[in-house]
């Protein structure tokens, strides 16, 4: 383990390690909906009430802005502030059209009369995705204040805090790419459930 | 007082971890004792079964989770820096949080006795019983039930333990003094970056576990209840994933302080120190392959049974080249019979009893014929009490004075050893016959079978003998506090980092570190010191003689 490469930033060490953590916690959830799939009829809930083409669309948004998070760490780091503002921006932009599709998920199946606890397929579901989305808003608020302190030129060009906010935020994304490989790509090509 | 709740220096917050541990240990202790009133005579009416049930699930959730861990977590977070040579811990805002968060879930954990009652479900809380259908209270504080204080207040102690555990591993990995590679490093941080490795992938799975269960009992889910299509053995599944990994995080500090305390008082470096510090690496990872064995009873299927049984059994391996490490160091060493090496020494044997009760459990047969009876409890406790337990009385007796300057009585130290260890026999040895003989464990009372109420006897007695064990403990901490010897900056003469600083150690640790040329740096160090000494006398000598 080359421990020298965190010597003088030692917040990205935390973040990465912080960063398995959670996915040890996600695996389990991950679990849960594909051990509960195919039982109680949830693969033709799942069918019924998920719109992958809507879904898949949103999730370019989120895929993309870590692209728009990784300039801004390397624009950054290059001291050009200007850039800098405009990709971060452009990551919250992102998220937040990200988090708007997942309303309209969940607005859809709310609306046909189910909640959280109706049945294995809803509780699975909203609560897997309901944590990733829990997820993506403390990424965004962790966003929101790097972006802040730039607009104050508060910045610390040396603190690691903007490398620990991309981790994080790679993280966010790809356990979103886990997840919508498994709730809608495995599901709708009919390989699970 | 401010001072103490504001800080983020690591000796204070391990202070902290430590002196609430210990007021949890107490009260743990406390009701241990009022459940062995109980069963000290068949048919007894002291408690009553709901009482009683609270009683064993806050005891076992009480010591896993409110005394072991923050007590094992908060000796490292006292000791790693100081003996890696350097200031803080690499978190030290993060340090404090992680404190914070435990005796906040504990006091969440406890409120529950006043609101609705506490849950009855065990330390493990396994479904359906932990569901509502079966703990609901109905208290001053609406319709909730000892189990919805419980999962909150495991999850916040869990975040905690976390967050500690990222310290560690981060402080290890990017805070050691010049010249101290992995090679160098102390055993006890070897064993504490395990753990911690342990806690970072483990206590999450419980924390998933616990939302899904509190999404059961509040948001109507059925994670784990069957009548919804839920699955009870999921949780048992989930919970075993998180409380294997758990047993050797309360397990490995405690080889790392016997690690530490065996050599200094052989006068010898540690026999084999790649094999301890490797077999702990190989117990931390097989540790998170054998969680089943926990269900043996839950009808898995043979293969899934058989692989289980086979990988714990491969456990007692790794755990086997560790007693033999710690005999090859008091073997041929010129031993100082001082308070910690006997707490060390009671350690391994007691510890290997509870060992050998565990490759007992791991023999799929006699488990199905031994689980969730008294045998249990006896083999854990040995392992918990006798293992974890026996090992932070040596380690306390051992840096009590690094923490606070003063030595801790010996005479005081031996009432404590004797009546712990005759104690702990006392209480726990009985159980073993008693859970062959078929009495169940947690049942709050037992009818008058043969021999049953004379092993229950000799069992309640040995409880209070072990707890008068830890009345001397306490006094002994409270007196020589006050009137202890002076301790110095190294009264054991050992050679790790720590004792190159003064007692307690000022702010930041050390005025310059020590070069570490070696394992024991103090000792090189002085070897170092006295060869240029000699070197130094030879070339005067020289001189005259020219």
């Amino acid at each position: 383990m080359s421990s020298s490469r965190f010597a003088d930033r030692p917040a990205l060490l935390g973040v990465l390690l912080f960063v398995t953590s959670e996915t040890a916690f996600f695996a389990l959830l991950i679990v849960t909906y594909v051990h509960f799939f195919g039982q109680s009829s949830t693969a033709a809930m799942a069918r019924a009430h998920l719109d992958p083409f809507r879904t898949g669309i949103f999730s370019l948004f989120l895929f993309s802005s870590s692209f728009a998070v990784w300039r801004a760490e390397r624009t950054g780091r290059a001291n050009r502030i200007g850039r800098r503002r405009f990709w971060l921006a452009a990551t919250i932009a992102l998220g937040i059209v990200f988090l708007a599709g997942q309303v309209l998920e969940y607005a859809g199946i709310l609306r046909s009369g189910l909640g959280l606890g109706s049945n294995l397929f809803t509780s699975t579901f909203f609560t897997l995705t309901g944590f990733h989305a829990a997820h993506v808003l403390v990424g965004l608020v962790m966003l929101s204040i790097l972006l802040g302190l730039d607009l104050a030129n508060a910045t610390n060009a040396r603190s690691g805090a903007q490398q620990s906010v991309s981790i994080y935020w790679h993280f966010v994304d790809g356990v979103w790419v886990v997840i919508f490989a498994i709730v809608y790509v495995l599901t709708f090509r009919g390989i699970i459930g | 007082m401010l001072d103490w709740a504001s800080t983020v220096d690591h000796k204070k917050i391990g202070i902290l971890y430590m002196l609430t541990a210990l007021v949890f240990f107490v009260i743990g202790g406390l009701e241990a004792l009022a459940m062995r009133i109980q069963l000290s005579r068949p048919n007894n009416t002291f408690l009553g079964p709901e009482t009683y049930n609270q009683l064993f699930t806050m005891h076992g959730t009480t010591m896993i989770f409110l005394v072991g861990m923050p007590l094992l977590i908060g000796l490292a977070i006292y000791l790693v820096p100081l003996m890696i040579g350097a200031r803080d811990m690499a978190f030290p805002r993060l340090n404090a949080f992680g404190y914070w968060l435990i005796p906040f879930g504990g006091l969440l954990i406890y409120f529950s006795f006043f609101a609705t009652g506490a849950s009855t479900a065990g330390w493990f809380s396994y479904p359906p019983l932990s569901l509502r259908n079966y703990t609901l209270g109905n208290g001053p504080f609406g319709n909730v039930g000892g189990v919805d204080y419980w999962s909150i207040g495991l999850l916040i102690v869990g975040v905690g333990s976390v967050a500690s555990a990222i310290n560690l591993i981060a402080t290890i990995l990017l805070l050691r003094a010049p010249g101290m590679g992995f090679g160098r490093m102390p055993l006890f941080c070897w064993l504490i970056f395990v753990t911690a490795a342990l806690i970072l992938i483990a206590i999450p799975a419980l924390n998933a576990a616990l939302v899904m269960l509190f999404f059961d009992r509040r948001f109507g889910t059925a994670f784990f209840d069957p009548t919804g299509g839920g699955s009870p053995l999921l949780w048992q599944n989930f919970f075993w994933i998180f409380g294997h990994p758990e047993v050797y995080i309360l397990i490995l500090p405690a080889f790392a302080i016997i690690s530490e305390v065996i050599p200094v008082f052989a006068r010898k470096p540690i026999y084999g120190y790649e094999f301890v510090a490797g077999s702990g690496v190989s117990i931390g990872l097989f540790g998170l392959f054998v969680w089943a064995h926990h269900m043996f009873a839950a009808g898995l299927s043979q293969g899934v049974t058989i692989w289980f049984g086979a990988a714990s059994m491969l456990i007692a391996v790794p755990t086997g080249v560790k007693i033999f490490n710690w005999i090859g160091t008091l073997w041929g060493g010129s031993l100082r019979f001082r308070t910690p090496l006997l707490f060390a020494l009671a350690f391994i044997l007691q510890f290997t009893v509870g060992g050998l009760s565990g490759i007992v459990f791991a023999t799929i047969a006699l488990d199905w014929q031994l689980t969730d009876t008294y045998f249990v409890v006896a083999h854990l406790h040995y392992v918990l009490f006798g293992g974890t337990v026996f090992a932070v009385f040596a380690g306390t007796y051992y840096w009590f004075p690094k923490f606070t300057g003063r030595m801790l009585s010996e005479r005081l130290g031996r009432w404590h050893l004797w009546l712990a260890v005759i104690g702990l026999n006392a209480t726990f040895f009985v159980q073993h016959m008693l859970g062959v003989m078929g009495m169940p464990r947690r049942v709050y009372t037992y009818g008058d079978f043969p021999g049953w109420a004379l092993a229950n006897g000799i069992s309640t007695v040995g409880a209070v003998i072990l707890g008068s064990s830890i009345v001397v403990f306490l006094w002994n901490m409270y007196v020589s506090l006050r009137h202890g010897d002076i301790a110095g900056d190294n009264p054991w003469d050992a050679w790790t980092l720590e004792w190159a600083t003064t007692s307690p150690p000022q702010p930041e640790n050390f005025d310059t570190v020590p070069p570490v040329l070696g394992r024991r740096p103090l000792y090189e160090l002085t070897a170092q010191r006295e060869s240029a000494n000699r070197r130094q006398s030879v070339g005067r000598g020289q001189e005259i003689v020219l």
